[in-house]
């Protein structure tokens, strides 16, 4: 709805724009400004913008402290794993679900998001037990299988909304045309779904990359991901700003730069698929 | 080879019966069109054939087999979409080769035949582009080309004309026209627009409410309309039908007459009315005519340019051996 | 479109996805109710035996369980109302025509790949830290007494920081709902002689009805469960303390699965009146 609207008023519009945008931000922005700062710096008062003596001493301080490496790869494979996962498992349902909708479709789609809205403080200990019972404790599959389970119903709610936008006469013809249901999904669908598909694998990485609850229960030394490497200094010990920022910035910065570099797919895939 | 015949065929969504019980036997080499008004069942008769959709109960035989249950790629029918249902991530050359992809055809084979069918529709020049560059009808021309590579034994196509605009839409009529005539193969055509089922069929096939209400050729629905409902949707302008005392007097419930069969005179007519609307098209003229006590409007078509203008009074003279009489049932007597 | 063969081609290819989340539903439910009538003390004995409905009759007249369902609410609300509100305004703005949009979409939406946990962190030691915390600079500069945001403010302060990461969702939902709307709706209306705010209330709001109901539903969904954002910042003092914590508190700290597992029954049936009042809502607006 966007109308022309006088250069004043554009120029209003901007500036407020980005004021509230800057203000949004601001606090990501001070954490990586303080990540290079010393930590007599950091606590500076009155604060120091930019007028510091920029140091990396803070990251290799972490780095020492802890093993950031590992951190990442676990949260680089949980993250990875589960979504292509859930998405292997997602499509065929939401292709049921778009293409051969019954009666029920909507009643399962809903049912499928209400189990996301069970709380998982309710269903911890069963599953500790059930992780204990199976050596999944501290491991990553476990929690790739943890992690795919509690977004699968989001992967299959994206991809059927955007499945639903793929004409029906098209896998018809495909259909004409000789392709087996196998072929269909592969050479036809999936193709055409592509931009989706990518939205969709993008927001439930970030979201499972996010996930707080069960890679912090469920995970000691071996698996523990990010999530695990920032929560540990949560700590008193860990209260010197500029290392905290450090870590932060570690922790953050792959999302971010993912973000920037996929910024259309994510943007659409925010919407969950569910605005047009 | 392309004979299909319908037994006994019937299809329910739920409980409602959309087509109820049904024969139908297309010939091999014939084009048969399915008309009808929107929702009367033919496009759901096409997918039937196709395999889209499941036949309720009932046989469809192909060629004298039974193919009830056999799945749409089995059947040996290729269909022509309403929306083309063109692979947009694919070429033109790519759409056009993948039903025989999916036979597991040899390279060669398969650029052999999509070059013929390049040639045939003329899509040499864009057979490298994205359906998504092409318009209306070279996205048309594909969809047949994806038809035709597979050497189908007949040929399906649901209102593919419909998303044309009109000049393009006479065009493509007489293109997949010509194209039925050199590949003398079954076609069996779904379209809402009795013109386009006058003018391309071999055979007509009136559906209303899921029921056929006549089959025959466009001449012998023009001449010998069955009921009244296909009296009023074959012919355009459409047929004049007159109940009440004018159609007693033929001794019949409704009596019908096309606009074409009546003729205009200076005075003394059968009929008169006045004129409301008067389309003067040069070569012909067409009247809607009020208050002629018959209906509520009388069309009637003029040879040539009559300058009888809105408000004027008309007198007519139906040609009564061209007068259709039906009974209250609404059959043709005959 | 719909055959014998693609009906149940569709049911099998639905079967995995069903069976998993079906397994993943009813497993720990159904462990969860056995624990819930047990006396269960890992630490302490382990199982002892039947409780009958002891651990539900405790866990109710606990006096932290009345305050706890009251924090899970007011949390919920308060950031439901915040994000949609300054969602709305912010949307509302981007739309206009302005210089970088995209750099600025990009800085609204940044907080939302923020993990809960760093958020929680930098806003509670390098914003909210009543010494060395930027607001306290801040609030010093402008001659005011530093407040003690997470013991003073606890629950203002939690909003604010789950606010805070939400915002991005819900602006750019309702962002991508305002863009859809038909300029020529506003310009009829502009002509019939409504003005802004007429128009606003009339065709804009009820335009961003469907998408104000994806992001209450997706929202509630993340925000019963939040838990990392407590954890770090209060740990469950100072009011804090939601439904989902105080279970995790019973679980985990005190060791009583028992007790905890009646929390969760509770838990779980709280969630289940909030979804089918919310599925009610929402399967009406979807498609």
């Amino acid at each position: 709805m966007a109308r022309s609207v006088t250069p004043r008023r554009k120029l209003i519009n901007t500036t407020v724009a980005w004021a509230i945008g800057l203000l949004i931000f601001f606090p990501i922005l001070w954490t990586i400004l303080t990540s290079f700062k010393s930590e007599a710096e950091a606590i500076a008062a009155p604060p120091i913008f930019l007028g510091f003596d920029w140091t990396l001493e803070n990251y290799r301080i972490v780095m020492e402290r802890s093993d950031y490496g590992r951190f990442l790869w676990n949260s680089i494979i949980i993250a990875g794993l589960s979504t292509v996962l859930g998405c292997i498992i997602a499509v065929p349902a939401a292709w049921s679900m778009a293409f051969v909708p019954s009666k029920r479709t909507k009643d399962i789609l809903l049912w499928m998001l209400s189990t996301k809205m069970l709380p998982a403080v309710g269903v911890l200990y069963p599953i500790y037990l059930i992780f204990i019972e199976l050596g999944l404790l501290d491991s990553r599959a476990g929690l790739v299988v943890v992690l795919m389970l509690i977004n699968l119903p989001i992967i299959v709610w994206m991809l059927y909304t955007y499945f639903k936008e793929i004409p029906g006469e098209i896998l018809e013809a495909a259909r004409m045309d000789g392709a087996t249901l196998r072929q269909e999904l592969i050479y036809v669908l999936t193709p055409m779904a592509v931009p989706g598909i990518a939205s969709t694998l993008l927001l439930n990485f970030i979201l499972a990359w996010n996930e707080a609850f069960w890679t912090l229960n469920l995970t000691a030394v071996n698996a523990a991901p990010l999530t695990a490497f920032i929560a540990s200094y949560s700590s008193p010990e860990g209260l010197f700003f500029a290392k905290l920022s450090a870590a932060s910035t570690m922790a953050i910065a792959p999302i971010l730069i993912l973000g920037w570099f996929s910024q259309k797919q994510l943007v659409r895939g925010l919407t969950f698929g569910a605005v047009k | 080879m392309g004979q299909i015949q319908l037994k006994q065929v019937t299809k329910s969504f739920g409980d409602v019966q959309v087509i109820p019980p049904l024969d139908l036997t297309i010939e091999d080499g014939e084009f048969t069109v399915f008309v009808g008004p929107s929702g009367c069942g033919k496009s759901t008769l096409l997918r039937l054939i196709a395999g889209l959709e499941d036949i309720t109960t009932g046989h469809i035989e192909i060629d004298g087999t039974d193919a009830t249950d056999l799945v749409p790629a089995k059947r040996g029918l290729a269909m022509v979409f309403q929306s083309y249902a063109l692979y947009p991530h694919m070429s033109v050359r790519k759409n056009i080769a993948f039903p025989l992809r999916m036979a597991k055809m040899d390279k060669a084979e398969i650029d052999r035949r999509v070059n013929a069918a390049a040639e045939v529709l003329n899509l040499a020049d864009y057979i490298d582009r994205r359906p998504g560059q092409l318009s209306g009808g070279q996205r048309q021309r594909v969809a047949i080309g994806r038809a035709i590579v597979r050497e189908p034994s007949a040929f399906l196509f649901d209102e593919p004309l419909s998303n044309l605009d009109a000049a393009l839409r006479v065009g493509m009529r007489m293109e997949i026209s010509e194209l039925h005539k050199k590949l003398a193969t079954t076609m069996v055509y779904v379209t809402h627009d009795q013109v386009e089922a006058m003018t391309m069929a071999d055979k007509i096939v009136v559906l209303h409410a899921g029921v056929i209400e006549q089959v025959g050729s466009p001449l012998e629905l023009y001449r010998t309309p069955r009921n009244t409902f296909v009296a009023g949707f074959i012919g355009s302008p459409k047929m004049n039908l007159i109940n009440g005392e004018e159609a007693a007097k033929h001794n019949a419930a409704t009596i019908g007459i096309r606009p074409e069969h009546i003729d205009v005179v200076e005075s003394g007519g059968t009929w008169t009315g006045t004129v409301g609307v008067a389309e003067h098209l040069g070569s012909d003229t067409f009247f809607h005519i009020h208050n002629t006590g018959l209906a509520e409007t009388i069309t009637v078509r003029a040879i040539g340019d009559v300058s009888l203008t809105h408000g004027d009074t008309i007198h007519l003279n139906p040609r009564n051996d061209e007068l259709h009489r039906f009974g209250a049932d609404g059959l043709r007597i005959a | 479109m719909a055959t014998k063969a693609s009906r149940s081609a569709a049911r099998i290819m639905m079967a995995p996805a069903v069976i998993l989340l079906l397994g993943w539903m009813l497993v720990p439910l159904i462990m969860t109710l056995w624990f819930s009538f047990r006396v269960y003390l890992p630490l302490r004995g382990g199982d002892q035996g039947w409780a009958g409905f002891d651990n539900y009759t405790r866990f109710v007249s606990s006096s932290s369980f009345w305050p706890a369902v009251q924090t899970t609410l007011i949390i919920v609300l308060g950031v439901l109302a915040i994000t949609v509100i300054f969602g709305i305004l912010i949307a509302l703005l981007l739309d206009q025509p302005i210089w970088g949009q995209g750099v600025v979409r990009i800085l609204v939406i940044a907080p939302f790949f923020v993990m809960p946990t760093v958020s929680a962190l930098v806003w509670k030691n390098m914003f909210m830290d009543p010494v060395n915390g930027l607001f306290a600079h801040l609030w010093r500069f402008f001659g005011a007494e530093p407040v003690s945001w997470l013991s003073d403010a606890s629950m203002g302060s939690i909003i604010m920081i789950v606010s805070w990461q939400w915002l991005p969702f819900a602006t750019l939902i309702l962002l991508t709902a305002v863009q859809s709307l038909d300029s020529e709706q506003l310009e009829a209306a502009e002509m019939d002689g409504a003005p802004w705010l007429k128009r606003f209330w009339f065709i804009v709001l009820p335009h961003l009805s469907r998408a104000i109901t994806i992001v209450i539903l997706i929202q509630t969904i993340f925000l019963l469960a939040i838990f990392a954002e407590i954890f770090v910042t209060t740990g469950g003092a100072f009011g804090t303390r939601t439904l989902s914590y105080l279970i995790f508190q019973r679980v985990l700290e005190s060791q009583n699965v028992g007790l905890g597992s009646a929390g969760g029954v509770y838990a779980i049936i709280l969630a289940n009146i909030i979804a089918i009042f919310l599925m009610r809502i929402v399967g009406k607006n979807l498609d």
